[in-house]
């Protein structure tokens, strides 16, 4: 089990889908790195945080149905792969929804939920995961 | 820079070996390898070891002295170092082999890989697995092994039509060749139907798409090969070792279709070789799952990408075929204990090579390819062997 901090120092882009902005070439990357894989050093110093708006496209998903003890209360859920508008890729569950409406392509925003809790008297852990942006016409 | 040869090679039985510890089967594939060789142990002059996670599997870090001290070679006070990328742990200690005697660093290298992974639950083991992808911003959020694993399968069959059917045939062809391999884990085959009625682990891969958690060590032993000949009559080159890179994350990759470290490893090695993917006779790729075979054989360049799922089906990956992959069964039947896996790849390939794989004996095999993959991709080591 691990120490509060190790969380807790995370939550900017956990709670708030905070990434950084290579202000050398405009790409974005989440979770925020110090040196952009395109620019290398041109770009140290010039990677600057932002919040990305949360909204994009599933570029994979996946039902699972064996998981880790701390989330197995959630079982069985969908883990995607999200494309955000930004163009950077995070991993993620989708919720509220049923599995079977879910395609890769479909539009996705981000929302703030319980990711997992540390035993009944432990640490509860928050961070993004997303639902679909509309219900899919009947 | 020296050519390099595989004088020895050795390996365990894989699979739940519940009766022998850690250090007693890292020894038992080291000893195999070094009678093989017909060495004593006064001529080793290093110990190189893969192992992925000892520490979180039975709490034992400092393995490379642990495996020395136990082989006897405490005395002697050899370098012993242990080398670890999750599951390209195995070959890339066989890298650090290859270097330190391709370098004239040292003469004779041992090289040996293990994991003892049933000694935890298969829940501590599937936790473990899944540390070498990204826990901060993978596995937190839900993303276990098999789940980055089935985005890769659900994305590939979206893109390129592969099928469910397809991946099945993966397990089947490596649980044929497991039949054929007495140290295989697994050993009976199975049919498209046993893999399509197991249960589902995460969409759309199933429990039969999975390799299994495995006990098991493999060693082989590395000279310059213009000594082989004092040791063996039938040296194995390593004629070409390649290792790359690649994001930590799956998600951050440029197309998750492709492991680009797979085709940069591949590249590397066959240009030391001087050779191309057509002159590859036999293949052992990392199948810790159905769809990752079909990646391989893609990025290797055996297949145009898209249609490893294909070829798979068409047999031309069985023993007979184009290019007989996985001859051993691969991680899938012969079993996946972490970091003797790149090593076992060795031992499979140097098997075939010699000409002693029986029943399993590709026909006229003159040169081979191991391909070892940490992660999901983010370390792939591969190494090309050649008959001299």
């Amino acid at each position: 089990m691990a120490t509060a901090p190790r969380f807790w120092r995370e939550n900017p882009s956990r709670y708030n889908l905070v990434g950084v902005e290579c202000h050398n070439c405009g790409r974005h990357f989440f979770p925020p790195r110090s040196i952009c894989p395109v620019c290398h050093r041109k770009s140290v110093g010039k990677m600057e945080k932002v919040k990305l708006k949360g909204e994009g496209k599933i570029f994979s998903l996946t039902e699972v149905q064996e998981s880790p003890e701390e989330i197995s209360m959630q079982k069985p859920y969908v883990l995607a792969m999200v494309e955000l508008v930004e163009g950077a890729r995070v991993s993620g569950q989708v919720i509220d929804c049923d599995a079977c409406d879910l395609e890769i392509g479909t539009p996705v925003r981000v929302t703030l939920r319980k990711l997992s809790e540390e035993g009944p008297s432990g640490i509860i852990h928050y961070g993004y995961k997303f639902v679909p942006l509309k219900e899919k016409a009947p | 820079m020296r050519r390099v040869a595989v004088i020895g090679i050795g390996d365990t039985e894989f699979g739940e070996l519940w009766d022998s510890s850690f250090r007693e089967i890292g020894i038992q594939a080291g000893l195999i390898a070094v009678a093989d060789a017909n060495i004593s142990a006064d001529k080793i002059d290093a110990l190189f070891v893969g192992n992925m996670s000892a520490g979180r599997f039975i709490e034992q870090e400092h393995i490379g002295a642990l495996i020395a001290d136990y082989s006897g070679l405490a005395r002697d006070h050899i370098p012993a170092t242990r080398v670890e990328a999750a599951g390209a742990s195995g070959g890339l200690a066989l890298r650090q082999g290859f270097q330190a005697v391709a370098s004239g660093l040292h003469d004779i290298v041992v090289v040996g890989g293990a994991e003892k992974m049933t000694d935890v639950s298969d829940t501590e083991s599937s936790m473990i697995q899944s540390s070498a992808a990204d826990q901060e911003w993978e596995t937190v959020l839900g993303a276990t092994f098999p789940a980055l694993h089935a985005l890769i399968a659900r994305r590939h069959m979206h893109q390129f039509g592969t099928t469910r059917e397809q991946l099945a045939d993966v397990a089947v062809k490596n649980h044929k060749n497991g039949s054929l391999n007495p140290k295989a884990q697994f050993q009976r085959e199975i049919t498209r139907e046993t893999v399509l009625s197991s249960p589902v682990v995460s969409s759309p891969l199933r429990v039969f798409d999975c390799a299994p958690s495995s006990d098991g060590a493999a060693a082989v032993v590395l000279c310059p090969l213009d000594q082989a000949k004092k040791y063996t009559d039938m040296p194995i080159e390593i004629a070409g070792s390649g290792q790359a890179s690649d994001t930590l994350s799956l998600h951050d990759r440029k197309d998750i279709c492709t492991m680009e470290a797979t085709r940069v490893a591949a590249k590397r090695a066959f240009d030391m070789a001087g050779i191309s993917h057509k002159d590859i006779d036999v293949a052992e790729v990392h199948d810790n799952f159905t769809i990752s075979e079909i990646l391989a054989i893609e990025d290797l360049g055996f297949f145009n990408k898209g249609e490893g799922g294909k070829a798979t089906e068409a047999g031309l990956t069985a023993l007979e075929g184009q290019v007989a992959v996985n001859t051993s069964g691969g991680l899938k039947a012969r079993g996946d204990p972490i970091g003797a896996t790149g090593l076992a790849q060795a031992v499979e390939i140097v098997t075939q090579l010699r000409g002693t794989a029986g029943k399993r004996q590709v026909k006229d095999a003159t040169i081979g390819l191991a391909h070892n993959v940490g992660g999901t991709g983010a370390t792939v080591v591969v190494h090309v062997l050649r008959r001299v």
